[in-house]
């Protein structure tokens, strides 16, 4: 089943792709083994997806070379897409069509006849608890729903290499949880996974190995555990009473602090050198400082502060960014 | 490219099954043409003299079957363009598929949908009263015509679907393009009845050439040359738009 052998399954050297101005793209490296979910992490117009596209066959790189299931992404193209299967944010199932319909014609696209393509359609169904909404017209689906059908497209060939642009942007909590389920048992069967994400909480969860990636590029790469202990130790968050007095609370803690302070309304946040008398510290120069706080946490480091620590800015999605997400939703 | 003809038709049966869940579009190729027929057939047709044919409905029948079959790509560039805006572009491409299966199963869909509404516009005909007036073999050569014609509409409207970003511009445009095309033309009025300039872009229109050689075709109406050059334009729009729609979708897809 598996089409890497144990070997790299994704491998990505130096990937560049400009649009205009633009370098979506610029010096791009990847690499997954046979069997691993590699989790791409990075904020909108961070390069994510025009990396599955270029991995995906979709898009030619300007430069650089990436192999895929073993196979070139430029010179054996054609090969490859008997070999990979894509789900994108956007759901890209027919919403004209049923369920079946839509598995069907996946099927025969790959080559399948008619008979195979729907006895494999209604095992998907059947798979992603979508057996009873076969005959349905995808229009009447939930967003979830729709999310689970272009997962299930995209599983139509048994594909040993899986890229997931997104795959659960815009959906609420429980589909995700739906969805994160049936990507941890694909990955259980050997498949490979490309995973691009703004949520870290999804990188955390699903990721073997994370790339984080800004401006076209990897900036850091390791396992969530490697990347954490990056930023350092434990994290001290204060909430000062008066958000006036934030630099004030950032300038009294700077002697415990093991990065620069960032302040952000209200709030101070900073690594800490050790956890041991933190918190007791803290207060103690805030009380010295004269400033009233409102809340004081220590707590260990998430994916959130390697991403803040690593690019300078925070990688959850811009409140735009989320309202597009559910406006397609809603439209949808 | 051994798969380019099985891929072509599994994506032409899903746009064509998709079609009955559209009710807006199927309206749009089912109702309208016969409302547009009975529109002129009864409000204008008492107004336009058409000398050498009995009756306007005679006149005006292979016009608008004509008018109908060049608006009949209009599913390829919405579809074309609502695919695009969707992802399922990407999705397409991304599978083992042939390449121009995309867009060649549009046009074969199309080639289906323009039957049904021949079938449609020409049974109004034949209620109002309109009859043939030619052999068996020309009556078939006319519907050939047509059907070549529809395919070339199709290439057309799928630049025009390829060039936007939403079906409604592809609406727009599509409707700004092609109703002065094929109403500056012999469709719905003898050309010699237009001012001049007008009547000079009817003469060289395509669609002019198209309509008097199906007049030709269906009711034995003098033709010159109008048959054979009729065919010749339709492979010769293929020729041109057929291209550039297959480089506008590679562009447009790599996006």
């Amino acid at each position: 089943m598996n089409g890497a052998g144990g070997g790299p399954a994704i491998e990505a050297e130096g990937l560049v792709k400009a649009f205009g101005e633009v370098r979506a793209l610029d010096g791009l490296d990847l690499h997954a083994d046979a069997g691993t979910v590699l989790g791409v992490l990075g904020p909108n117009g961070a390069g994510k997806t025009t990396a599955v596209r270029v991995l995906t066959t979709l898009l030619r790189p300007d430069r650089g070379r990436a192999r895929v299931a073993g196979l070139d992404v430029v010179a054996d193209a054609a090969a490859l897409r008997e070999r990979i299967g894509l789900a994108g944010q956007y759901a890209a199932v027919d919403e004209n069509l049923t369920g079946i319909e839509n598995l069907v014609m996946v099927g025969r696209l790959y080559g399948m006849r008619r008979k195979a393509a729907r006895a494999r359609a209604d095992e998907l169904l059947e798979r992603f608890g979508l057996a009873d909404a076969g005959r349905r017209i995808v229009k009447t689906y939930s967003g979830g729903m729709r999310r689970r059908l272009d997962l299930a497209a995209a599983l139509v060939a048994r594909p040993p290499v899986l890229f997931l642009d997104e795959p659960t942007t815009g959906l609420d909590p429980r589909s995700r949880l739906d969805l994160w389920e049936a990507i941890e048992d694909l990955v259980a069967d050997g498949t490979t996974v490309l995973l691009t994400t703004q949520y870290l909480d999804e990188a955390d969860r699903l990721a073997h190995r994370i790339a984080v990636v800004d401006h076209g590029r990897v900036i850091a790469e390791g396992t969530a555990d490697e990347l954490k202990s990056r930023v350092g130790g434990e994290r001290l968050e204060v909430e000062v009473a008066d958000a006036t007095c934030a630099a004030a609370a950032a300038e009294a803690l700077a002697p415990m602090a093991a990065d620069e302070p960032v302040t952000e309304g209200a709030h101070v946040r900073m690594a800490v050198r050790g956890r041991d008398g933190a918190i007791v510290e803290a207060v103690r120069r805030l009380d010295a400082a004269g400033l009233d706080v409102r809340d004081l946490v220590v707590r260990r480091p998430t994916l959130d502060d390697v991403f803040l620590a690593l690019t300078g800015h925070a990688a959850e999605p811009q409140g735009g960014d989320r309202d597009d997400a559910e406006r397609e939703e809603v439209a949808a | 490219m051994r798969r380019l003809i099985p891929d072509t038709l599994v994506l032409a049966e899903r746009n064509l099954l998709r079609l009955p869940r559209q009710p807006d579009l199927l309206i749009g190729f089912t109702i309208q043409p016969i409302m547009f027929v009975l529109l002129f057939a009864y409000v204008f047709g008492g107004a336009i003299s058409t000398p050498g044919f009995d009756d306007y409905k005679q006149f005006l029948l292979p016009g608008i079957i004509c008018q109908n079959v060049a608006f009949g790509g209009f599913v390829t560039a919405l579809g074309l363009a609502e695919d695009m805006g969707k992802g399922l572009i990407d999705r397409f491409r991304s599978l083992p598929a042939a390449r121009a299966s995309v867009l060649a199963g549009r046009a074969v869909a199309d080639v289906v949908t323009n039957l049904l509404g021949l079938v449609i516009v020409l049974g109004t005909g034949l209620v109002i009263g309109f009859r043939f007036d030619a052999p068996a073999g020309e009556i078939l050569a006319g519907f050939a015509l047509l059907l070549l014609f529809g395919f070339a509409s199709s290439w057309i409207f799928a630049v025009i679907g390829l060039s936007v970003s939403t079906p409604e511009a592809a609406n727009g445009i599509g409707f700004t393009l092609i109703f002065p095309i094929t109403f500056i033309s012999s469709a719905f009025v003898p050309v010699e009845s237009m001012p001049a300039g007008l009547e000079e872009f009817a003469e060289a229109n395509p669609v002019t050439t198209l309509v008097d050689a199906l007049r030709a075709l269906w009711l034995g109406a003098p033709a010159g040359n109008d048959v054979w050059l009729a065919f010749v334009w339709c492979v010769v729009l293929i020729a041109i738009f057929a291209p550039i729609a297959v480089a506008k979708y590679r562009r447009a897809a790599s996006r």
